[in-house]
């Protein structure tokens, strides 16, 4: 082995190895919007967001075009947000149930934490930890959504509504904080910690041997069902 | 709006402390409405619009003596009336000038997360800044006399400023100077509070009102705008008038525990995962999958 890992070029390679470099759609072109539309709207409610939870972010949406700017965009932002998460709902739900294989994930978290990643029980297309993140965001989502559009136009509501209004400024930002921790380990996971899932949201693909490490259960799907594509 | 001799104390959305905090003493102001001798004329209505610089506002008729159902952006002041039936069957017409009460605790200002849009004044005076103002309408939630009203147009807050700009000048306020019945006094708080405790005194000895008191409610720190009440027992029945105003308890839930939980769960977060990457790393390297037999460590 070479210090990076790779195999010795002149070492004969198994077949069954070299069929690793192979890669796997994995998320297809609709996912890929879809996730990206989130994001983006995401990632500008949260910066916008950030600026009215604290004065001391408020920097924030002066960078971003000014405190009027940003609580005029901010609803906006969550319009789109609220429609990506629903198409994500109607592309995503049934493969984000729980099944008993995520209750043993659960279990064994210690060991997905440590990069102990053999050590894990077999996930399918999606494991526990991403299911929690989607359905975090589906019902964080929803309360945001609804108590935003109370936050939207207080005006409107009559004195005798005023419970909304009092109800929505304390669960607005307790869906956001909900979000918001799913979010930073999404990143880290999706970023810093998984190799190759990033760029899977980009292009789509992961090697075989990315499907086989973390996602065992979809991995021997598509070994069973059909070739490696592309 | 006039500045020139007043002092900031409190500051909306503010990071930091106040810039010439407690540089100042000042007598607190207040208005002193006694519910008693309104005859409703409206004149302190005019005249708000008036001093105050107003656009026109259509007035609705209701079969009352009220101008409109409800203050509006450009209708600071406005006298609710209610008719109202004692128990003996007699009729009695309650007439109360409505305004922003300029509580010493402003659910107003606490709620406001913009910078400055929200200021209290060493006299006590709270003014908004629409310059500062970024229209989120978190005053109105944070408000329990529904005083700030939204410009749809402008898209920023607007409500009475105590006439800051005639107070920071030593005159009273536009409607105060208007009122022809003496029922609108004008002064220090302490000077209403004694005035206010005499005429609830003499409603209780003289005039057969048992339950006659001033409204200046604790909840909100007391207010710089007190009433004389017939019934102090029942301010409800002056339209609408909370009998004990504090700033919502969501309101101060949300400013003050979850604000910090979630700092720190924020900041503790992060640097959690920080730590977590430099221990363990990224997971492991594709490469090692490929090179290793079926089934091996990584």
């Amino acid at each position: 082995m070479t210090p990076t890992g790779d195999p010795k070029p002149s070492a004969p390679v198994p077949l069954e190895r070299l069929a690793l470099h192979h890669h796997v759609l994995r998320y297809n072109f609709h996912e890929r919007l879809t996730h990206w539309v989130a994001a983006g709207s995401y990632i500008y409610l949260l910066a916008t967001g950030l600026a009215f939870w604290s004065p001391w972010l408020m920097w924030i949406s002066v960078v971003l075009g000014g405190g009027q700017v940003s609580r005029a965009l901010h609803p906006w932002a969550g319009l789109v947000f609220t429609g990506s998460v629903v198409y994500m709902y109607s592309m995503w739900s049934k493969q984000m149930g729980f099944e008993p294989v995520d209750k043993q994930w659960w279990k064994s978290l210690r060991f997905y934490i440590t990069n102990q990643d053999e050590k894990m029980p077999p996930a399918g297309r999606y494991n526990a930890g991403q299911k929690m993140l989607f359905w975090s965001f589906f019902w964080g989502g929803l309360v945001l959504f609804l108590t935003g559009l109370v936050l939207w136009f207080p005006e409107y509501l009559p004195w005798s509504l005023r419970w909304l209004r009092y109800v929505s400024v304390l669960l607005h930002p307790i869906a956001a904080l909900v979000t918001i921790a799913v979010f930073m380990i999404h990143i880290y996971m999706g970023v810093f910690a998984e190799r190759g899932a990033f760029g899977s949201v980009i292009r789509g693909d992961v090697s075989m041997a990315f499907a086989k490490r973390y996602h065992p259960g979809w991995y021997e799907e598509i070994v069973g069902s059909t070739q490696p594509r592309k | 709006m006039s500045q020139a001799t007043l002092r900031v104390q409190k500051i909306s959305g503010h990071a930091g402390s106040v810039p010439g905090e407690d540089t100042q003493r000042q007598d607190l102001v207040c208005k002193l409405v006694d519910t008693t001798t309104c005859i409703g004329c409206k004149a302190c209505e005019v005249a708000c619009v008036e001093w105050n610089d107003m656009p026109f506002s259509q007035t609705t008729f209701d079969n009352t003596y009220q101008t409109m159902p409800d203050t509006r952006w450009n209708y600071w002041n406005l006298i609710l009336f209610n008719e109202h039936e004692r128990e003996d069957g007699s009729l009695q017409w309650l007439m109360r000038k409505h305004q922003c009460m300029h509580c010493a605790e402003p659910g107003c200002l606490e709620a406001c997360p913009a910078d400055g849009a929200i200021v209290q004044y060493s006299n006590g005076v709270v003014d908004f800044q629409q310059a500062n103002c970024i229209g989120c309408g978190y005053c109105i939630t944070g408000c329990p006399f529904n005083i700030p009203k939204f410009n749809s147009v402008t898209k920023r807050m607007y409500k009475c400023s105590l006439c800051t700009d005639r107070v920071s000048e030593g005159l009273e306020p536009a409607c105060i100077k208007s009122c022809p019945t003496g029922c609108l006094h004008f002064g220090t708080k302490d000077d209403m509070k004694d005035l206010a405790d005499k005429r609830a005194k003499q409603l209780r000895e003289h005039f057969g009102f048992a339950n006659a008191g001033v409204y200046d409610p604790p909840g909100v720190g007391g207010t710089g705008v007190i009433y004389v009440l017939h019934d102090a027992t029942q301010p409800e029945l002056y339209g609408g008038l909370p009998s004990n105003p504090s700033i919502p308890l969501t309101v101060k839930l949300w400013k003050n525990p979850l604000k910090w939980i979630g700092n720190l769960a924020m900041v503790g977060g992060l640097i959690g995962l920080f730590v977590h990457f430099l221990r363990y790393g990224p997971k492991g390297r594709e490469e090692e999958d490929i090179a290793r037999p079926e089934g091996g460590q990584s």
